[in-house]
């Protein structure tokens, strides 16, 4: 049995945040999961994937994209079971159009939303700040601070779903996620049988047409008002220590803050308010918080959104301290937090005097050489990108390529010497962005997609290019997995773990002829000469082709060779 | 206990998270409070790893400049990177033997010989640890095992809250049955170097 599932109340484990909001999603006794990987998310989906065959009483599914999950994840929980669906922040964006309405027509069984924020863009293209979608959907939002609080919230976070037949986002960062540290076990739900929900018709409840969806935002709207009434009286919005001066936070900057108080000797002269319910945020508490404060520091990663809620409380209720943060320069909006730098606001906000340690003399370090993420030795995608480049060579075409790319290892094929990735937005813009190139200039154009992209966000852009008669070559890189985030399954891999073995396959080459792609290659490319007599007429021909570059990922097929 | 702040760094693929959850075992079977914070994702792919790890009671699973107590290096390119983190006193334990970048393979980088550099820093900060841990590694049994000298070496400094049988038993409970004896002979190598 998995240390996870074994482990007996008050027992404790040491969980990565991630690990941490599983098991409480299993005490919270979560039913039906749905996921597309995304760092740094992905360790939930994964963990969810390989307990479901330990537990008849769960199911977990990756979806092909985290619109699809959510959906998946909404119905479960129209039909009264606990769900639950995680994603990467800007996955969020994709599940967004669902999100939104969903918030109207609300659940029954509890429902969790999983965004796992990622500042400083460790594994991302942007920051962006998720509890702004709690904002714009009015759901409620819990913020765990570390793993132990992210296992208790996830429990917590289904009853306050049913509570308000709302579903609930739960929003980490890199930093909760991928924070490792001692977590104490609750009692773990039944998983001994699998149980059926049911769904009970009310289209005047599930079904927003107009007329409807009017009334559902009010019912949203008075739920809100409901739901700030918890958020006042919560037991993860707490304060610590006592002084006329004050700090306000949330999420891992709990952490820095409190260390910093007590390094810098502060626990009678500060006192920290520390949010985890922050949508809707506690008025009440902030209010109170503020009223006995001479000057107030609200220490947030990315946007100031606890910073703007504080100024709108105190401008309601006439209170004149003064809120430092990232209007007042103390913090910036951009990156992550660290320990030293929340160290050095809290002086400065607060007057007091603070040098960081002195820095050792360095100027003998010689320069060392950058270590860059790259495609591993002997990748697949290597190999694809020089049958490519030496064909495009060839027809004296390089130059004047642009070659749009898509979210996955082959991004690395941004870098020298490969230098083969032009352009790129989110998952499957290779594919419309291509067709956009083609409309506006007259320059070649050649994309990239992986396997697990191409069904995630490739496939109706691709039939908007056949419809609308785009004119580039797809190369589709399928290596048989999601590889980037962990080899999660995809639709169409023929090599796959025993437990796969009677999962029916979509063949992405008849998925592609059938939409009415004029011109379809498959190449090995290992098999370089070969390869490029394939490729060459379509990187000659002015209409729309798609290569499928067809070779599994060797880390993957290491680790199925295993099984 | 004290509050004592490890900075772990190296490369995707020398088993940095390995090093990190055996020590984080030894943390909590012995009732210390310990966090961490790992490198997961695309860094992973022969990027620079770090581990940030905290114990003794310390909430924020992160590091800053200054604050590191023992820097880890599991390679000296690596360690040296690491130094604008450390202050004055940190206590270095590190591998000597280098892991060459693609991008100098590549010959878009150079890596400069390590000799002197080495050498200043053995004089630039008073508790220096240097140790071929690729080869004590190989010796042991496998130059997999990296991770696992390296460990050993910071064990052997008796600068943890821990004893050496601690770490043992951690090992037995968390490495695959299969690479258990070149491990427990890496460790041993690895303490020995740094044990006085």
């Amino acid at each position: 049995m998995h240390p996870i599932l074994s482990a007996k109340p008050q027992e404790k484990l040491l969980l990565l945040g991630n690990e941490a909001i599983v098991r409480g999603a299993l005490e919270g006794g979560l039913r039906i999961g749905a996921a597309y990987p995304g760092t740094p998310s992905s360790e939930i989906g994964n963990l969810l994937f390989q307990l479901q065959r330990e537990l008849p009483g769960l199911y977990f599914e990756f979806s092909t994209n985290e619109k699809v999950a959510m959906e998946v994840a909404a119905a479960a929980a129209a039909s009264g079971l606990r769900s639950l669906t995680c994603m990467k922040h800007v996955g969020l964006n994709v599940a967004a159009d669902a999100l939104m309405t969903l918030a109207y027509i609300g659940v029954k069984g509890g429902m969790v939303v999983v965004t796992a924020d990622d500042p400083s863009c460790h594994s991302s293209q942007n920051e962006q700040d998720n509890r702004y979608y709690a904002r714009l959907s009015g759901l409620p939002m819990l913020e765990p601070a570390n793993p132990q609080e992210a296992r208790e919230m996830t429990a917590y976070a289904f009853e306050l779903s049913e509570r308000l037949e709302l579903p609930v986002l739960l929003r980490t960062t890199t930093r909760v996620s991928h924070a490792r540290a001692v977590v104490e076990m609750g009692e773990l739900a039944s998983y001994e049988e699998a149980l059926k929900g049911k769904f009970e018709k009310d289209p005047k409840r599930w079904v927003p047409v107009p007329a409807i969806a009017r009334v559902r935002h009010q019912v949203l709207l008075e739920k809100m008002r409901e739901a700030t009434v918890l958020a006042d009286g919560s037991q993860w919005n707490r304060t610590y220590g006592k002084g006329s001066k004050g700090i306000i936070v949330s999420g891992v900057a709990v952490n820095y803050v409190l260390d910093a108080v007590e390094e810098l000797g502060l626990e009678d002269e500060v006192a920290v308010l520390a949010l985890g319910f922050t949508h809707p945020y506690p008025a009440g508490l902030l209010a109170d918080f503020l009223r006995e404060k001479e000057a107030v520091l609200v220490v947030e990663e990315l946007e100031p959104y606890l910073e703007e809620a504080a100024r709108v409380v105190a401008q309601e209720r006439g209170l004149k301290v003064p809120i430092f943060g990232k209007a007042t320069g103390h913090f910036s909006r951009a990156l992550e937090f660290t320990p030293g730098l929340v160290k050095e606001a809290i002086a400065r906000a607060f007057g007091l005097s603070y040098t960081s340690p002195e820095a050792p003399d360095l100027s003998w370090v010689p320069e060392l050489p950058p270590r860059p993420p790259t495609l591993c030795p002997g990748c697949p995608h290597r190999e694809t990108y020089r049958v490519v480049k030496e064909v495009l060579e060839e027809l004296g075409e390089l130059s004047r390529t642009i070659f749009p790319t898509d979210i996955g290892c082959y991004t690395l094929g941004l870098l020298p010497p490969i230098q083969m990735a032009d352009y790129l937005i989110c998952m499957g813009s290779s594919v419309g962005s291509a067709g956009g190139f083609s409309k506006a200039t007259d320059q070649r154009i050649v994309s990239f997609i992986g396997d697990s992209t191409f069904f995630h966000a490739g496939l109706s852009p691709l039939a908007s290019a056949v419809y609308n008669r785009h004119r580039f070559t797809l190369v589709i890189m399928d290596n048989e997995t999601t590889a980037m985030t962990g080899h999660q399954p995809v639709p169409s891999q023929e090599l796959r773990p025993p437990e796969l073995e009677d999962r029916p396959r979509i063949d992405i080459e008849a998925v592609v002829k059938a939409l009415g792609v004029p011109k379809v290659v498959t190449i090995n490319p290992y098999k370089k000469e070969e390869a490029k007599a394939a490729i060459r007429p379509l990187l000659e021909a002015d209409e729309l082709s798609v290569i499928i570059a067809k070779a599994p990922c060797i880390l993957y097929r290491a680790r199925v060779a295993k099984k | 206990m004290e509050r004592l702040r490890i900075l772990a760094v190296g490369v995707g693929g020398q088993g940095i998270l390995l090093f990190s959850r055996v020590l984080g075992e030894v943390a909590l079977s012995s009732g210390t409070p310990i966090a961490m914070s790992e490198v997961h994702g695309m860094a992973q792919r022969g990027g620079v790893v770090e581990t940030n790890i905290v114990l003794g009671g310390v909430r924020s699973p992160l590091i800053s400049e200054g604050e590191v107590d023992i820097l880890v290096g599991l390679e000296p390119a690596e360690t040296l990177r690491a130094l604008p983190r450390t202050r004055k006193d940190t206590v270095i334990v590190s591998s000597t033997d280098p892991v060459i970048p693609q991008i100098v393979k590549d010959g878009l980088a150079t890596y400069p010989d390590l000799t002197e550099p080495l050498q200043k820093l053995q004089e630039a900060y008073p508790r220096v640890y240097l140790f071929p841990g690729e080869e004590i590694a190989r010796e042991a049994g496998t130059a997999r095992a990296l991770n696992i000298v390296t460990l050993g070496a910071l064990a052997g400094t008796g600068l943890l809250p821990f004893s050496k049988e601690d770490f043992l038993e951690a090992i037995k409970k968390i490495v695959k049955p299969k690479f258990l004896e070149a491990n427990l002979k890496a460790f041993e190598a690895g303490f020995s170097v740094t044990a006085s």
